[in-house]
């Protein structure tokens, strides 16, 4: 069923110039979209729930808005899917949970607001692992994503389905939140563009927490340029997020377009010398002679305490986690097990709403702040964290960005690590160190393995200096992923009978 | 065997800042309204929602910290609390731990003995839990009612300075005295608004080391804070004396009982496992705002009746009435300071005196309070109209209530009033020299009886004056002339 190469989306910026410019309607997109959700999802299982009939209306107001003579946003038309722990208005938001099965928001999340104001058109809700735990997508309650590179193998997590979604074609762009490497693991694993910008970047208002001093929302796109329209949009101060930065937006798409001449590449060079697999060495190795030849100048630079970082993260996360987490209680909304009193109606209901990684997290994190282990493990942990950020602070005295592999090794195959939760965790590796000292930090393809599997590459610069990653980026794409090589699997183009005789029905 | 005991208590407020949305959303406060009205994706703690904040709480907390005398930082944080319960919409409350607000201050209370000083250890800033309602809709059914959850509260710590249940109940009082005018807290118990726990523990007289504490929880009226900790400090000694040991617990303060009993031990205590909110930056007050606070700072209690009783000559007792509510003594403050412009010395201790007397005769029965406002019969200035008249002679003090009597049910002035009623009392002295010799003509036998000596009979006389002149005569006159006409007893 899968016919390589053939896209009836569109990426996000060829579509909004094409609806703009009349060339073709929000309604004729959304109605390919989701015709090609229903063909090529079941392969995927990206999506949890598509919202067929929200997206359909969304179009259906841009066309209106377009014959009306009103200005159109700059995602106008785009159809966007949108990783399942964002909170959207009456549509079930669940975080791939049993313990949130069937919960509807009464609200939308901030960057949703910003999406519908922009003009995307949201056509459902992208699976995950569930509570964004996760490096493969295999922790989600309600079955894994598969890579469209390769059926077999892990899309990345936790933003898995996100990224297979948009490597897929079945949509243009995605959202998705990264914690600790969330968006740009799972883009490397499937050869998309996935930014985590600088914390404080994009408003976390309506993103379900994880770890609150480390989550941010992140686009996922086919392209840089089409991420750098994606994160203009988001950007901007939020007044319900009191970690919400009061800074101007850069200008993401417009950085797309300068050149790298005179720009200083910092490389670690032991965190390169440690690097086992020799696809990633290789293609590292070309970004690096990419953006050399484009005019970049490379310069050594040293993060100490980056080595750190996988024992940090694991203190940290769990340990809001277990906070954040502890809401889901079955007092107000979503699963309720009821027991023979208050403490049994809790311990049943947490004992089955949440998964195994879940659990694993809660108790690692309930443990790190209990009395009598709080300075050892988390004190020390935000300590150790002060200390990464100085190392940043003084390689970007040396520096304007910081280049490194995005993974270890490209997409594993599932089931390969879901038995051994400390090999799954390095899989984060190289992302955690970025995520931790809150800094931007962008995944761009950068060529393909032996065995056709998409390699990715992260830049990362200073905090709000995104402008950069994108500069940079551009050059590594140009040079090694001209024109967005689709996966062997792509959907087909579906066909209107399909779409409304699936109306309704959830993709699940 | 101990001959005695000495108690020690330390006391934690609860006290409900005065304003008009919630601590971290823009909910209402209002209290009384149906249950889960005033609620939004944030005190419901529903997923993906976040604190923010309330620049308006975060400002009284400052004032609540410079009027008791505390450091207030710079920069505090924000702390999660974590425990499991229904009331509590997100597993935690959101308080502040390692670095309140405000902290080392002092109370003075007086006492019989003297003044004393009580230490505040901190004075920090926390959200307020929902309410659970029990057995209410369906039977055995819990419901919980999240108005509540969310509003501002400061958590007022004191050191364990205080020795007697006395000495407990008076700085409760001159706490909440403090806190209602500054604008606070509208001290209102029987609403939750003020809150107590006390740790009580006791020790051998003249020990260094403390004993043994007990927590006792949620007392709602000053009356049974000072029973509760009575009882406490008995049943701690009882116990000792028995020669058990005190056991480190919770205890709870039955109303109906009128005694304490054990809720939890330090066994079953929560390890809240305490950490900086990440939602929350750094609370960041700039030492300028603080120093506004501080200059805009409402005259307390103390320093008020100081000055009532140097400037207006006030009476302590009065002092004490008129400020027992902000309202009531920003309203005397008013009336006190509209009538005295002109006077000075002297003068103004009698107008002081005087109006002190009439607000507390006329006024106060009839104000009706609520929270921090109050509702009075005639506003501030209309009674000051009608003093000012009484001060010019233009009527007596009699008349005064019956045109204040017209002006609640009217809504006039007074001076319109004794204008259309022809009250304006009479000062011609031909006419009340008349009515004077009318009396004393008419009652012989009295006046026999003065010039006996017995010079009661002077009040009978103004009686029969001001009765001819349908109490319009100017009483000063009428006692003068009477005492030249009946001549010297």
């Amino acid at each position: 069923m899968t016919r390589p190469g053939e896209d009836a989306v569109g990426g996000v910026i060829d579509v909004a110039e094409a609806v703009r410019g009349g060339a073709r309607s929000a309604l004729e997109v959304a109605e390919a979209c989701i015709a090609g959700i229903r063909a090529g999802d079941p392969a995927l299982h990206s999506f949890l729930y598509v919202d067929e009939e929200g997206a359909l209306a969304a179009a259906a107001a841009v066309d209106a808005a377009r014959a009306a003579g009103e200005a159109l946003g700059p995602l106008a038309g785009v159809p966007i899917g949108v990783k399942d722990n964002l909170c959207t208005a009456g549509v079930p938001t669940t975080c791939a949970s049993k313990i949130l099965e069937g919960y509807r928001p009464p609200y939308d999340a901030h960057v949703i607001e910003r999406l519908r104001d922009a003009g995307a058109v949201i056509v459902g809700k992208t699976n995950l692992d569930e509570f964004a735990m996760g490096s493969s997508n295999e922790n989600s309650a309600f079955g894994p994503v598969h890579n469209p590179w390769a059926l077999d193998r892990a899309p990345g997590g936790s933003s898995g389905g996100s990224a297979a979604a948009v490597a897929g074609r079945l949509v243009s762009a995605a959202l998705g939140s990264d914690t600790g490497g969330s968006v740009r693991q799972p883009g490397a694993f499937c050869g998309v563009t996935a930014i985590k910008p600088t914390y404080g970047r994009v408003s976390r208002y309506g993103l379900i927490a994880f770890a609150s001093s480390l989550d941010q929302v992140g686009p996922l796109a086919r392209s840089v340029r089409d991420c750098a329209r994606l994160l203009e949009v988001l950007s901007g101060y939020d007044p319900r997020d009191a970690t919400s930065a009061v800074r101007p937006v850069g200008q993401y798409e417009r950085a797309c377009e300068r050149d790298v001449r005179k720009l200083r590449v910092g490389v670690v060079r032991d965190e390169l010398e440690q690097v086992q697999d020799p696809d990633v060495r290789a293609r590292v190795d070309d970004a690096i002679a990419a953006l050399e030849s484009a005019g970049a100048d490379v310069v050594e630079v040293t993060l100490p305490t980056a080595r750190y970082g996988l024992s940090m993260y694991y203190l940290i996360a769990p340990a809001e986690a277990s906070s954040n987490l502890a809401r889901f209680d079955g007092m107000r909304y979503g699963l309720r097990v009821a027991g023979a009193d208050l403490t049994a109606t809790y311990e049943r209901t947490r004992a089955a709403g949440f998964g195994p990684e879940v659990k694993r997290r809660i108790m690692l994190g309930t443990y790190a702040l209990s009395a009598g282990y709080y300075d050892a493990f988390y004190l020390k942990a935000q300590k150790v964290r002060t200390l990464l950020r100085r190392d940043f602070a003084a390689a970007f005295a040396r520096c304007d960005v910081v280049l490194s592999p995005t993974t270890p090794t490209p997409a594993f195959k599932l089931g390969d690590k879901s038995g051994d939760p400390l090999q799954m965790y390095l899989a984060d590796i190289f992302t955690l160190p970025a995520a931790l000292a809150g800094l931007p930090a962008i995944s761009t393809p950068a060529g393909l393995s032996a065995a056709g599997l998409p390699v990715g590459v992260q830049l990362t610069a200073p905090a709000f200096e995104e402008e950069r990653l994108f500069t940079a980026s551009r050059a590594v794409e140009d040079a090694l992923w001209r024109d967005a090589p689709a996966p062997a699997f792509a959907a087909p183009r579906g066909d209107r009978s399909a779409v409304s005789s699936a109306a309704g029905a959830p993709s699940r | 065997m101990v001959s005695s005991y000495e108690a020690v208590i330390g006391l934690e407020v609860h006290a409900q800042l005065h304003t008009k949305s919630k601590l971290f959303c823009g909910c209402a406060t209002a209290y009384g309204a149906p249950p889960n009205a005033h609620v939004c994706p944030v005190c419901l703690g529903l997923p993906g929602a976040l604190p923010v904040p309330n620049a308006e709480a975060i400002a009284l907390a400052v004032r609540a910290g410079l009027a008791l005398g505390c450091d207030v930082a710079t920069s505090s944080r924000f702390a999660r609390k974590n425990y499991f319960y229904p009331d509590l919409a997100k597993g935690y409350q959101i308080s502040q731990f390692e670095l309140p607000l405000n902290a080392r201050g002092a109370l003075e209370v007086e006492l019989p003995s003297g003044t004393k000083r009580i230490g505040i250890t901190r004075i920090h800033v926390e959200e307020d839990a929902a309410k659970n309602l029990h057995g209410v809709g369906a039977g055995t059914d819990t419901l919980v009612d999240f108005n509540r959850a969310g509003t501002p509260l400061i958590e007022i710590v004191s050191e364990p300075d205080l020795r007697s249940a006395e000495e407990a109940e008076a700085y409760l009082r001159k706490l909440r005295d403090i806190l209602m005018f500054t604008g606070v807290n509208d001290g209102n118990l029987e609403e939750g608004s003020f809150r107590c726990d006390a740790n009580v523990s006791i020790r051998p007289a003249g020990d260094e080391t403390l004993g043994t504490r007990t927590e006792i929880k949620n007392v709602n009226s000053f009356r049974f804070v000072r029973m509760a900790i009575e009882h406490e400090i008995a049943r701690q000694q009882a116990v000792v004396e028995a020669g058990g040991e005190v056991v480190q617990e919770t205890r709870t303060w039955s109303e109906s009982h009128h005694k304490t009993r054990s809720m939890r031990t330090k066994e079953d205590a929560h390890d809240y496992r305490y950490f900086p909110d990440p939602d929350l930056p750094p609370l960041v007050v700039a030492q300028a705002r603080i120093d506004a606070i501080g200059a805009a700072l409402p005259e307390l209690p103390d320093a008020k009746r100081t000055r009532w009783r140097a400037e207006l000559g006030l009476t302590e007792y009065d002092a004490q009435v008129l400020s027992a509510h902000p309202a009531v003594a920003r309203y005397f403050d008013e009336v006190a300071s509209a009538l005295c412009a002109q006077a000075g010395g002297a003068a103004r201790d009698e107008v002081g005196k005087r109006a002190a007397n009439f607000v507390q005769a006329e006024i106060l029965g009839h104000v009706e309070q609520a929270g921090l406002d109050a509702r009075f019969p005639v506003p501030a200035a209309a009674l000051a109209e009608l003093l000012r008249l009484v001060e010019r002679d233009v009527i007596n003090g009699k008349i005064a209530k019956r045109v204040l009597s017209e002006m609640i049910e009217s809504g006039e002035g007074a001076e319109a009033i004794v204008e259309r009623e022809g009250l304006a009392q009479v000062t011609d002295a031909g006419a009340i020299e008349a009515a004077v010799r009318a009396a004393i003509d008419a009652h012989p036998a009295q006046v026999a009886q003065y010039r006996a000596g017995k010079t009661a009979v002077l009040g009978f006389f103004v009686g029969q004056v001001m009765k001819a002149t349908r109490g319009a005569a100017n009483p000063k006159q009428v006692n003068a002339l009477l005492r030249e006409l009946l001549g010297e007893p």
